[in-house]
């Protein structure tokens, strides 16, 4: 276990240098000199000069990447341009809205595909799977950015049971985290479906159900055995959440990682930006890497 | 015979709906009964009459009018993506898997750094960088789209490489791009079609997306994202011009799926149904 734990690190340090690298590069994809583009056509020589010099763009770009390296070493993550704050200092405040969400939508997408895999699994073939596939489908094939409005026309304009946006109002967390959710819990319900119905063949299943037992409860039997695949997919679909938040915090003004991101671009805030894509590529790692420790602790011969 | 006729196959459902979006997509210039940009402020967020049978937009544009143009710009580039990921992605797995050593190191490390990044999150930072507009959208989508190609194509050419034909193929002294080229290619083209047609209504989720953050076809050319997203300026006035290119967009990325679907059952059993 401990050497399948440093390996997995170790594999996840040249990732993340990577990962880093890429960032970098970004602020030298941008057309032209990014101090200007951000700065807008309005700034005068000295001004874009004053930038170019406070992010190290006069410089060789050698000696540019020693620097990112050495500053994100000490969690350094440079000025934003917009907000005059430390880059570090911004995205820490935003983080915590940004684990409550997720936290959140993770909960609600389980509630959501227990019973409906369930449900679709006690009967295959049924009204009530085929209602429960044709539901997953369309659930998937909705973009957050309509799913979202369409659920503040629903629940915040006609029923009045929710606030619009914003994250002060009790109760403003549950739209956006039902947002995010659909898509997730109809992919897990979908898996733990299948993962059921595979093995209900099994003979421990035909075991309880000659016992007497309802299929309903022959099946509470096998969900820990077939829980194990739905884990890993709930693990695997972080990365989705992650890039939901993007779209869905902006949609309810929700103050996270997501909304600082789409604010960043809009303002042109080149090392804001760099920060905020650096930081959900950790998260996405760290989750990863969190699965795979999972996954190996609950079923060993994993760990090899 | 009238089984198939009521209960029509996924294959077919998603199809006929694709080939209908399509023709709509080519189509929109003579079906659209009004220009995209004609703007009426004085009407704006009129609603539905004969002649707008959708109604106004913010700007007193046509919402119907807009709708059809913007399937003409989203289904054609998701389709290009779609072609030119699958494509780029066969080749350089399959090339890879053949050539082995460090050409497939620098592959198999250039798809782990890019999965590294959460889905459509290095699209958003690409764009982002290079600005908004239609070639670094084709770019961004297709920076994270090639991938999965790769990473299929690469499994499979290795199966393939085992078998004797490819051994046989050597020995009568074929060099190595003939043998990728007519033997190990033509033997991916079932599980890449699968895959590319389940990828499709990803990647119109992911323009749409982009679309929805300003990171799209600049305006004022309609886009079904960037309807939705100035449609919710007016949430609470005018719903449908939310739910309007929403539905459009659910409907394309449904009819995706279904073609997708059909297509793996119809390969089940062979290396493309197992769905890998």
């Amino acid at each position: 276990m401990t050497g399948y734990l440093t390996r997995k690190l170790l594999l996840a340090l040249p990732i993340l240098l990577g990962t880093a690298t890429l960032v970098f590069l970004l602020v030298h994809l941008v057309p032209g000199d990014p101090a200007r583009a951000m700065l807008g056509p309005g700034a005068s020589d000295s001004e874009v000069q004053a930038v170019r010099h406070a992010m190290g763009l006069d410089r060789r770009l050698d000696a540019q990447y020693a620097r990112f390296l050495a500053d994100l070493a000490r969690l350094d993550l440079g000025t934003s341009i917009h907000y005059h704050d430390p880059v570090a200092t911004l995205l820490r405040d935003r983080l915590p809205a940004t684990a409550v969400l997720a936290s959140a939508t993770m909960l609600l997408a389980w509630l959501l595909a227990l019973p409906a895999g369930f449900a679709a699994a006690r009967r295959p073939g049924g009204a009530v799977d085929r209602a429960i596939g044709m539901s997953t489908s369309v659930a998937l094939a909705m973009p957050s950015f309509w799913l979202g409005p369409v659920l503040v026309i629903l629940f915040s304009i006609r029923l009045r049971w929710f606030p619009v946006s914003g994250a002060d109002a009790p109760g403003s967390l549950f739209l956006p985290a039902l947002t995010l959710a659909v898509p997730i819990a109809a992919l897990l319900a979908r898996l733990l479906r299948a993962s059921l119905l595979d093995e209900s063949g099994a003979a421990y299943v035909a075991a309880a159900r000659a016992r007497g037992l309802s299929r309903l409860a022959a099946l509470g039997h096998a969900l820990r055995n077939a829980l194990g695949p739905v884990m890993t997919m709930a693990a695997l679909q972080t990365g989705s959440l992650l890039t939901g938040a993007i779209l869905t915090e902006t949609i309810f003004a929700w103050p996270g990682l997501g909304r600082l991101l789409v604010r960043a671009i809009a303002y042109r805030d080149y090392p804001l930006m760099q920060g905020a894509v650096l930081l959900f590529a950790l998260l996405y790692l760290l989750v990863n890497l969190a699965s795979d420790l999972m996954r190996a602790a609950l079923d060993p011969r994993q760990a090899t | 015979m009238s089984r198939s006729i009521l209960r029509p196959t996924p294959l077919a459902a998603g199809a006929t709906l694709l080939s209908l979006l399509l023709a709509v997509a080519l189509c929109a210039p003579w079906l659209a009964p009004h220009p995209t940009d004609a703007q009426d402020l004085e009407r704006r967020l009129e609603g539905p009459s004969a002649a707008h049978p959708l109604g106004r937009d913010d700007l007193g544009r046509d919402v119907l009018s807009r709708l059809l143009w913007g399937a003409r710009a989203s289904l054609p580039l998701a389709l290009g993506v779609v072609l030119a990921c699958s494509v780029a992605g066969t080749l350089l797995g399959a090339g890879a898997a053949y050539a082995g050593g460090a050409a497939d190191l620098v592959l198999s490390a250039a798809a782990d750094l890019l999965l590294a990044f959460p889905g459509l999150l290095l699209a958003i930072a690409f764009v982002a960088a290079r600005g908004p507009g239609i070639e670094n959208l084709f770019a961004a989508l297709c920076l994270i789209g090639w991938v999965g190609y790769a990473r299929l194509a690469r499994g499979e050419a290795k199966r393939l490489i085992a078998h004797p034909f490819v051994e046989s193929a050597r020995s009568l002294g074929l060099g190595g791009t003939a043998i990728v080229m007519r033997h190990i290619v033509p033997n991916l083209l079932a599980p890449i079609l699968v895959q590319a047609a389940l990828g499709l209504g990803g990647v119109i989720l992911a323009e749409a997306g982009l679309s929805f953050l300003g990171l799209g076809v600049p305006p004022p050319a309609p886009t079904w994202g960037g309807m939705l997203r100035d449609g919710t300026q007016s949430l609470l006035d005018a719903p449908r011009l939310t739910l309007a290119p929403g539905a459009a967009i659910v409907i394309t990325v449904l009819a995706a799926q279904m073609l997708g679907e059909g297509l793996r059952l119809r390969m089940r059993g062979t290396a493309a149904g197992r769905g890998e």
